[in-house]
C-alpha cells in the first residue's frame, strides 16, 4: 500500500505515531474519493492526530462506567462463550480466560499508578490484601467483603464477595445451577496472582445465605512452590 | 394499593409472564391465560386503528369495571404490560413504570433469557415480589 495512493484506496494507513504520517495532513475519509477538507469527521482519529495510546494513564483513574453498559457487554460475552463450549466447566474456563487478559493489564496499570511508594509483594497475605483492597477498589469501587484462610488445606485461601457486581442482573437457569459467572472475576484475580509470581488456580463458588443470596467465595489454591517459598520466608 | 396480578405479552401477543399477587381474581388454567393474552392482543390492535383520538398511536390503555381496573402499558418495542388492580386505584402508572424498569434490568440483562420466550428469571420474580408485596 503506497502512501501516495491514500486518496484512491479505501484503506486508511494506521500508525499510532503521528510523526510517521506522510501525505496530506488533513483527515482522510476512508470511503469518499474526493479531495477532502478537514470538515468531514473521521471517527477513528481525533483532529490532533492523537490516539488513545497518547493519553495519560491517570486520565481514567476517577472515571466511572455505567453499570447497564457493562451488564449488556458482559451478557453478550457470556452468550458468545456459551455458543462455543459444551459444558459448564468449559464455560467457566472461557470466562476465566476473558478475565485473565484483563487482570494482566490491570496489574501493570495499578502498580504503575502506585509509583515510587509501590512495594513488591512477596508474602501471600500481602498479595491477598493488595487484591482485596486496591484491585477490588479500582474495579468495583469497594473492597472485597472478606478474606479467610482454609483450615483444612495449607494452600487454600478464600476471598468473599457478598454481591459480585457482574452477577447482579444474571439469573442462572436451574439446569446450570453450578455455573457462577463470577468466574470472570476469578480470572482477573488469577492473572494478578500470576503476574506477582504466585501461581495458582482461582475458582468462583456461590454460597447463598438467607440475607445474601448472591454471596460468592473465590477459592484461591496456590501451587506447591508458593507454599514452600512462604514457609522458607518464615 | 392492591395489585391483583401482572401479565406480560411479547410482540406477537403470546403470554410470557403471568403472576397473581392477591386472591382477588379467580384462578384460571394456563390455557385460559394464553387465550386471554391472545384476545387482548387482538383487541389492542383493533382499538389502535379505530381510535377516535387523532394521532394517539396507541390502543386500549385502561379497562375499568366495578370489580377491577386493568391498565395496559405498551413499550416502544411492542411488549405489553397488563396490570390488574382494585378499582379506584391512583398511581398505577408508577407501578407499571417500576415493573418495566425491573424487566429492563433483570430480564433484558440476563444472558440466559431468550427474547420473546417465557420469562423464567429468578431475580426478576424475586425483585417483583419484593416490590409489590409490601403494598398489599
Amino acid at each position: 500500500m503506497q502512501r501516495g495512493d491514500s486518496l484512491s484506496s479505501p484503506f486508511v494507513p494506521f500508525s499510532p505515531n503521528p510523526s510517521i504520517q506522510q501525505g496530506t495532513p488533513t483527515s482522510t475519509p476512508p470511503l469518499k474519493h474526493t479531495l477532502s477538507s478537514s470538515t468531514s469527521s473521521n471517527l477513528r482519529y481525533s483532529s490532533s492526530r492523537k490516539s488513545i495510546y497518547d493519553r495519560h494513564l491517570n486520565r481514567s483513574q476517577r472515571s466511572e462506567l455505567s453499570k447497564a453498559s457493562f451488564a449488556f457487554l458482559f451478557g453478550e460475552m457470556v452468550q458468545y462463550a456459551q455458543k462455543r463450549v459444551n459444558g459448564i466447566a468449559d464455560l467457566e474456563k472461557k470466562l476465566n480466560l476473558h478475565g485473565y487478559s484483563i487482570g494482566q493489564r490491570l496489574l501493570e496499570l495499578l502498580l504503575w499508578r502506585e509509583g515510587r511508594s509501590a512495594k513488591r509483594e512477596t508474602r501471600i497475605l500481602g498479595i491477598l490484601q493488595f487484591i482485596t483492597t486496591t484491585v477490588y477498589r479500582s474495579i468495583f469501587n469497594k473492597p472485597a467483603d472478606g478474606l479467610e484462610k482454609s483450615r483444612d488445606n495449607e494452600d487454600e485461601y478464600m476471598l468473599i464477595d457478598n454481591d459480585p457486581m457482574v452477577n447482579s442482573y444474571i439469573s442462572v437457569p436451574k439446569e446450570m445451577s453450578q455455573l457462577n459467572c463470577a468466574a470472570f472475576v476469578a480470572g482477573i484475580i488469577e492473572a494478578v496472582l500470576d503476574g506477582c509470581l504466585f501461581p495458582g488456580r482461582v475458582t468462583a463458588h456461590s454460597v447463598p445465605t438467607e440475607q445474601l443470596p448472591a454471596k460468592t467465595v473465590f477459592l484461591i489454591k496456590f501451587d506447591e512452590s508458593v507454599i514452600e517459598r512462604e514457609s522458607v520466608l518464615g | 394499593m392492591v395489585i391483583l396480578s401482572l401479565l406480560i405479552l411479547n410482540k406477537a401477543g403470546g403470554l410470557i409472564f403471568q403472576r397473581d399477587f392477591n386472591e382477588g381474581l379467580k384462578k384460571l388454567s394456563s390455557n385460559d391465560y394464553l387465550v386471554l393474552a391472545g384476545t387482548f392482543h387482538g383487541v389492542h390492535a383493533i382499538t389502535s386503528r379505530i381510535s377516535p383520538v387523532r394521532d394517539s398511536g396507541g390502543g386500549l390503555e385502561v379497562l375499568e369495571s366495578d370489580r377491577f381496573r386493568m391498565q395496559c402499558f405498551q413499550t416502544l418495542t411492542g411488549t405489553k404490560f397488563l396490570i390488574f388492580a382494585e378499582p379506584n386505584q391512583p398511581n398505577i402508572d408508577v407501578v407499571v413504570k417500576r415493573v418495566y424498569e425491573l424487566y429492563a434490568d433483570y430480564v433484558m440483562k440476563n444472558p440466559f433469557y431468550q427474547i420473546e420466550m417465557p420469562i423464567r428469571c429468578e431475580a426478576f420474580e424475586r425483585n417483583l415480589v419484593a416490590y409489590i408485596k409490601p403494598k398489599q
